[in-house]
């Protein structure tokens, strides 16, 4: 029994993960009044070039990896490819002031093109039956503490998993302290209220828009680089990552714009998305009901933050609002 | 203060008013760039000769008569989500979940298609259907409008998780509904009896699907721009207080504009499971719940110019799947070229809007 507990609550926190990374970087750019609906395009695509990197690299080291090179390379790359992504993002709706939505919709459809095109195109190549396999990447992503295993389910639950489950941890923890704690937060969160008034306090509204939309996609590629390192084991398919990217942004509202909420909502998600595997009797239409709760749930932490009006639980004032300094 | 201000070179203001002509000149020029950019992107990462690529495009979607009307109906199907998003957007309520209550009106059609396929003749099941798939459309989009009108709930994000409530559950019915067993697809519904299928039209599979589209959109055309509702509509998109201000009640408003938008999503539910695909799957949108939002937007929410504009899409989509299958490149190659065009034609509205002047020297 406690041995099932474990194994489940592992599994949770592995599915949770990359929804932990996505909602954190979706956060952060809302928080500076961005609704950024390309967070699921900007996954695949930190995916993918985490995924190319590591290619790359492991066919230059033919078999002979460097541990420190084989990580440093795939998460510099992805970090650039989503950087790259969310800046698309950041000069249409910053500087160009365009609709948000449709510009987030537009990302969406490019990221996954770019993701299945690049992928599936190596994986074609150079894959075999179809699928590209990264598994050396993926060996070194997913080394534990070497003790994980001889502390049984304590082990299992808290220890068992490769270092980037930890980094995301450690980002909501150290985004959450920065945004209650610090001027810098401060700052961003009076840009994503009201950017007239930030403005007019004297804060460059730009510089934080570009860097809160910069970042939070940075940290939202990770996301989907954890799931193809860790996840699926250096597997690339094509569409693979499904609508996690979607589940990602609901997972901000469940968080009610908190990362530190996020950490312990991504692991429920997680559990929910999981939970069929572990109730018997269920059978497979039942698993599809299962996996509509995490969507229910957080239009019921939508709908009940609305009704009690809290000022502390509403979305960022200007969410989805464009900034000109001379409209009144 | 020993730093100096330096004075920008540039400096943006916002354009009083633009002649159309100039405006739809500035659109022409951004998708002729929009179109080279895409080309040089195919010639980057395939070698192959642009030519030839937009040559393949063009018979991809106009190449023989059946590709012909494949594009008009795919079309047609696009257009007609984008005719039920418009009134929302120009009363400035986000509804992206256009998918959902497309599927929704999917599932009530499959349902009805399935539970009274051989007890009713075929006339009488398409009426059942249509008032089924209309009333599950409109249900799906009134609960967030409600919930907006009364407590202000953000309807963007509602919608959004709709959709997947609705698709989630699609591939519920899709396991409990499945033919044959163990498949999880439930397969061409009626196909001995075509119970519940559109009628042919002159030999046209499509045609019906064609003609309610087209009605539609004249219909649109007419309500949003000579109709009290449409009036009222642009009020409350432009403002809010203005609206309340002179006496329109704008919670009744919000909620019988998205009523009126699921009601068309639910005909396009009808049109994919009655008139076009005669089975349900959590796919069965296609999409085109988010495209037709961009599709509306493009078009300056005119239903006349979202012909034009959905044709583009679609164009884009079957133009791109005819080189994937050509050139033999990965499919996924229609996403990334649409992505290009719309990021450039999103990018032009600024220039549209704004002018950049320079700063001039004082003194």
């Amino acid at each position: 029994m406690l041995s099932t507990i474990a194994l489940f609550i592992s599994r949770a926190v592995v599915q949770g993960i990359p929804l932990l990374f996505g909602s954190t970087g979706e956060i952060i750019t809302e928080k500076s009044g961005h609704l950024n609906l390309g967070i699921p395009g900007v996954m695949y695509v930190g995916a993918v070039s985490g995924v190319i990197g590591a290619f790359f690299y492991e066919k230059n080291a033919a078999g002979d990896l460097n541990p420190f090179l084989a990580v440093v390379i795939p998460l510099l790359s992805s970090l650039l490819g989503s950087l790259v992504m969310s800046m698309i993002y950041g000069f249409l709706t910053i500087t160009l002031r365009a609709n948000q939505n449709v510009t987030g919709l537009a990302l969406t459809t490019f990221g996954v093109g770019i993701g299945n095109f690049f992928g599936g195109s190596l994986a074609t190549l150079y894959g075999q039956g179809g699928a590209l396999s990264l598994k050396a990447t993926s060996d070194v992503f997913k080394r534990s503490l070497p003790f994980a295993g001889k502390l049984g389910a304590v082990g299992q639950i808290f220890f068992s998993y490769g270092f980037m489950a930890y980094l995301a941890i450690l980002v909501a923890v150290v985004v959450t302290i920065v945004l209650r704690r610090t001027r810098v937060g401060l700052n961003l969160r009076a840009v994503g209220e009201s950017p007239a008034t930030a403005d007019a306090a004297g804060i460059n509204v730009t510089r934080y828009k570009y860097g809160a939309v910069g970042i939070g996609g940075m940290i939202a590629g990770l996301g989907g680089l954890y799931f193809i390192m860790d996840y699926t084991c250096g597997v690339w398919s094509n569409g693979g990552f499904g609508d996690r990217g979607w589940l990602a942004i609901a997972l901000v509202i469940f968080a009610i714009w908190n990362p530190d909420i996020g950490i312990l909502g991504s692991v429920l998600f997680g559990g929910l998305y999981v939970v069929y595997l572990f109730i018997p009797g269920l059978g497979r239409s039942s698993q599809e009901l299962f996996k509509m709760l995490p969507y229910v749930v957080t239009l019921l932490v939508l709908i009940v933050t609305s009704l009690r009006k809290k000022r502390e639980t509403q979305p960022p004032m200007s969410l989805g609002l464009s900034y000109f300094r001379e409209d009144r | 203060m020993s730093k100096k201000l330096r004075e920008p070179l540039f400096h943006i203001a916002k354009r009083t008013g633009i002649p159309a002509w100039k405006a739809w000149l500035i659109r022409g020029a951004t998708i002729v760039a929009a179109l080279v950019v895409c080309a040089l992107f195919v010639v980057m990462v395939t070698d192959l000769n642009p030519l030839e690529v937009y040559k393949a495009m063009f018979s991809g979607a106009f190449g023989t008569t059946r590709k012909i009307w494949g594009t008009a109906q795919n079309t047609a199907l696009l257009l007609c989500i984008s005719l039920a998003v418009t009134p929302a957007f120009k009363m400035r309520f986000w509804n992206i979940g256009a998918e959902g209550q497309v599927i929704a009106g999917c599932i009530a059609t499959t349902a009805c298609m399935i539970l009274f396929g051989n007890k009713v003749p075929s006339a009488l099941l398409i009426l059942i259907m249509a008032v089924a798939s209309v009333a599950a459309g409109v249900i799906w989009a009134i609960i967030p409008a409600i919930f907006k009108a009364t407590w202000n709930t953000n309807e963007t994000l509602f919608t959004l998780m709709m959709n997947y409530i609705a698709i989630q559950f699609a591939s519920f019915l899709c396991t409990v509904w499945e033919n044959p067993a163990g498949s999880a697809h439930i397969g061409v519904i009626n196909s001995a009896t075509k119970n519940g299928w559109f009628p042919d039209l002159f030999g046209q599979k499509y045609l019906v699907n064609i003609l309610i589209v087209a009605v539609l959109t004249i219909a649109m055309y007419v309500y949003l721009k000579y109709s009290k509702h449409g009036y009222e509509i642009a009020v409350v998109g432009e403002s809010q207080n203005t609206a309340r201000y002179v006496g329109m009640n704008v919670k009744k408003i919000i909620i019988r504009t998205m009523a009126l938008s699921g009601a068309i999503c639910g005909v396009a539910g009808l049109i994919i499971v009655g008139g076009t695909d005669h089975t349900l799957s959590p796919e069965s949108a296609r999409g085109h719940g988010f495209t037709a939002i961009m599709v509306s937007w493009l078009a300056k929410f005119n239903p006349i110019m979202m012909i034009v504009t959905s044709l583009l899409i679609i164009f884009l989509q079957r133009g791109a799947s005819q080189i994937a299958q050509q050139f033999r490149l990965n499919e996924a190659i229609a996403d990334i070229l649409t992505g290009i065009i719309l990021f450039f034609i999103i990018g032009c509205e600024f220039f549209i809007h704004y002018e950049i002047k320079r700063t001039h020297k004082e003194g």
